[in-house]
C-alpha cells in the first residue's frame, strides 16, 4: 500500500499487519503515535497525521494464561495473552507463543511475528503475535 | 461533614437473585417494582412517575430489545417516557445517574430508575460471548482474549508492582460469600473455605473459578424524588449526597497503567467531593467485585487504603462487617450474583437496607454514610454514589 494515500483506519492497520507491518498514525500537530491508528489524534483533536511504522521490538507489561476461551481458540488453550510495550511507547496486545508459560515473566523483552488468520465470514483480518 | 442531598431515595426493590428458571427480564423487574410499591403506599406510581430508566448489558440474552417501554408496560406506568441505559456491568448505575439529571433539570419530580438481566436461560459459551461483548473486540477479542481474562492481566501487574497474592485474592471471595450467606435474596448463599477457592479450576491465570462473580438471573429499582419531596413520601429516605461517573478506553491495553481503573477513580473523586466527605467516613461499600481482583482494586480506587495496599487491607480483616468500613455486605456480585444490567441499583438496594437499618442479619450496625462503585466492562465506565441517612 502506498502510505500517502490510506485511511486511518483499523482496516487498513491490519491491511498493514498483513505486510508484515505495525502501522500507526503520528500527528503532525503534537507528534503523538496513536497504534492501532485512528481518524483523529486523541491527545490534540489535530486530522493532520502521517503514517508511521513501529518498532518490533518490546517489553512485556502484563499477561494472562487462558484456559476457558471462546470455541475458535480452544485448540490452543491454555494460552498466553499479554500487552507488548514497543520501544516508541506504543502498546500492543496479542498472544504469546514459542516459550513454556512457567518462564513468561514481567518485563522480558519480546519480538513481533505475524500470521494469517483463518477464519469465515467477517473479519478476516490477519494477527500477529510475540516471541522470545 | 456530609453534604446535602443531590436526590432522594423514597424507595426500592430487588427481585430474588439466582437462577430463576421460566421467568423473563420484565417478570423479574415486576417483582422489583412491586415490592418498591409495597414499600412505599403514599406514592401513587401511574400517577407520580414521570420516568422510567431501565440499565440492561444486552438483547442477545433475550432476544428482545426496546426495553425501556416493555418494562413500563409491565410495570403498570405506561404511557410513561422509558429509557434504556448501556453500560455494561454498570448499566443501572447509569440509570441512577439519567434519574439525577432527569430530576435536577426540572422536567421530573419523581422517577423510577433499574436494571435487568436474564443470563442462565443460556449455555455458559454463549453468555461468555454477550458479556465479552463489553471488551474491545477488534484487538483484544481478536487476540483471544477474554472478559475473565483482562481482569487477569490487571491482577498479573498487581500482583507483580505489588506483590498482592493469589491467597489475597481468595480471602475476598470467602468474606463475600460468608455475606452472601447471610442475605436472603443472594444467588449462592453459601460459605466457601480458602482451599476450595485456591483449589478451583483456572478461568485465566491467575483467576479461577472462584475468583469470579457469577451468572445470575434479577432485577433491582429504586424511586428517587426531588429531596423537597422526600418527606411527603417517607418517613426514612435515604438520601445521595455525592454522584461521580467518567469514562476510559475500552482497550485495556491502551492505558498507561494497569493496576487501578481510571475512570472508577475520577467517579469516586467527583463523588467524595461533591458529598463533602472522606474516604473514611464510609460505614458501608457495594463495590464491583465481578473479579476478586477487581474489589481489592476498588479499596485502592476509593481511598480505602493507599495503592497496592488492597491485599493487606482484606487480609486484615478491614472490608469484613465490623471492620474499617464493610464492603459488600449483600455478598456481592461474587455471591449475591451478577444479572449485569441489575447490579448497580442493586447496590444501592443494599445500601438503602443498611442505612434504613433493614440488612438484618448482615446489618452494619449505626450505618450513616453509604457508598457505590459500579465499574461497566474492564473500566470504560465507573459509576460512584455516595449515600447518607436522611
Ligand atoms: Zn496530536
Amino acid at each position: 500500500m502506498t502510505e500517502e494515500t490510506v485511511a486511518f483506519t483499523i482496516e487498513n492497520f491490519y491491511k498493514f499487519v498483513k505486510e508484515g507491518k505495525i502501522m500507526g498514525a503520528q500527528c503532525n500537530k503534537c507528534g503523538h503515535v496513536t497504534v492501532p491508528p485512528r481518524p483523529v489524534c486523541p491527545k490534540c483533536l489535530s486530522k493532520h497525521l502521517t503514517w508511521k511504522e513501529n518498532p518490533k521490538q518490546g517489553k512485556l507489561l502484563t499477561y494472562t494464561i487462558i484456559h476457558v476461551c471462546p470455541e475458535q481458540f480452544q485448540p490452543l488453550a491454555p494460552y498466553a495473552v499479554g500487552v507488548v510495550e514497543l520501544e516508541n511507547g506504543a502498546h500492543l496486545p496479542g498472544m504469546i507463543k514459542g516459550i513454556p508459560h512457567e518462564k513468561i515473566k514481567i518485563g522480558m523483552r519480546l519480538t513481533i511475528d505475524f500470521e494469517e488468520a483463518k477464519s469465515e465470514g467477517w473479519p478476516q483480518w490477519p494477527r500477529c503475535y510475540f516471541k522470545p | 461533614m456530609s453534604g446535602k442531598p443531590l436526590i432522594s431515595i423514597i424507595s426500592a426493590g430487588m427481585s430474588k437473585f439466582g437462577k430463576r428458571d421460566g421467568l423473563f427480564g420484565r417478570e423479574l423487574f415486576v417483582e422489583a417494582a412491586t415490592e418498591a410499591y409495597e414499600r412505599c403506599p403514599n406514592l401513587d406510581p401511574k400517577r407520580d412517575i414521570k420516568a422510567l430508566f431501565v440499565g440492561m448489558m444486552g438483547e442477545s440474552y433475550e432476544h428482545q430489545g426496546h426495553t425501556g417501554p416493555t418494562i413500563a408496560d409491565w410495570i403498570g406506568i405506561t404511557p410513561v417516557q422509558a429509557f434504556r441505559t448501556e453500560g455494561a456491568c454498570g448499566s443501572s448505575a447509569t440509570a441512577i445517574r439519567c434519574g439525577i439529571f432527569a430530576v435536577l433539570s426540572g422536567l421530573a419530580d419523581i422517577v423510577m430508575v433499574g436494571g435487568v438481566e436474564k443470563m442462565t436461560h443460556r449455555a455458559t459459551a454463549d453468555v461468555t460471548e454477550y458479556l465479552a461483548m463489553a471488551s474491545d473486540f477488534f484487538f483484544e477479542q481478536w487476540n483471544g482474549l477474554t472478559f475473565p481474562g483482562l481482569f487477569a492481566m490487571v491482577a498479573t501487574a498487581h500482583m507483580h508492582k505489588y506483590g498482592t497474592k493469589e491467597e489475597q485474592m481468595a480471602m475476598v471471595a470467602v468474606k463475600n460469600h460468608h455475606h452472601g450467606a447471610l442475605n436472603p435474596k443472594a444467588h449462592m448463599q453459601k460459605e466457601i473455605t480458602m482451599e476450595q477457592a485456591l483449589s478451583s479450576r483456572v478461568v485465566a491465570w491467575p483467576l479461577k473459578l472462584y475468583d469470579c462473580s457469577l451468572i445470575t438471573d434479577g432485577a433491582s429499582c429504586l424511586i428517587l424524588a426531588k429531596p423537597e419531596l422526600a418527606k411527603k413520601y417517607t418517613d426514612t429516605p435515604v438520601h445521595i449526597i455525592g454522584s461521580g461517573q467518567a469514562s476510559d478506553t475500552i482497550g485495556l491495553f491502551e492505558r498507561d497503567q494497569f493496576t487501578s481503573l481510571n475512570a472508577g477513580k475520577a467517579a469516586a473523586q467527583e463523588a467524595y467531593k461533591m458529598a463533602g466527605i472522606d474516604p473514611s467516613e464510609v460505614d458501608v461499600a457495594e463495590v464491583h467485585d465481578c473479579f476478586t481482583i477487581a474489589e481489592i482494586v476498588a479499596y485502592e480506587d476509593l481511598g480505602f487504603c493507599k495503592p497496592g495496599e488492597g491485599g493487606r487491607f482484606i487480609e486484615e480483616g478491614q472490608s469484613q462487617i465490623g471492620g474499617k468500613v464493610a464492603v459488600c455486605t449483600s455478598g456481592g456480585l461474587k455471591s449475591k450474583g451478577h444479572p449485569v444490567g441489575a447490579t448497580g441499583t442493586a447496590q444501592a438496594y443494599e445500601i438503602y437496607l443498611q442505612l434504613t437499618e433493614q440488612a438484618e442479619r448482615r446489618q452494619v450496625k449505626g450505618a450513616e454514610i453509604g457508598l457505590t462503585h459500579n465499574i461497566g466492562g474492564l473500566g470504560g465506565t465507573g459509576v460512584v454514589n455516595i449515600f447518607r441517612r436522611g
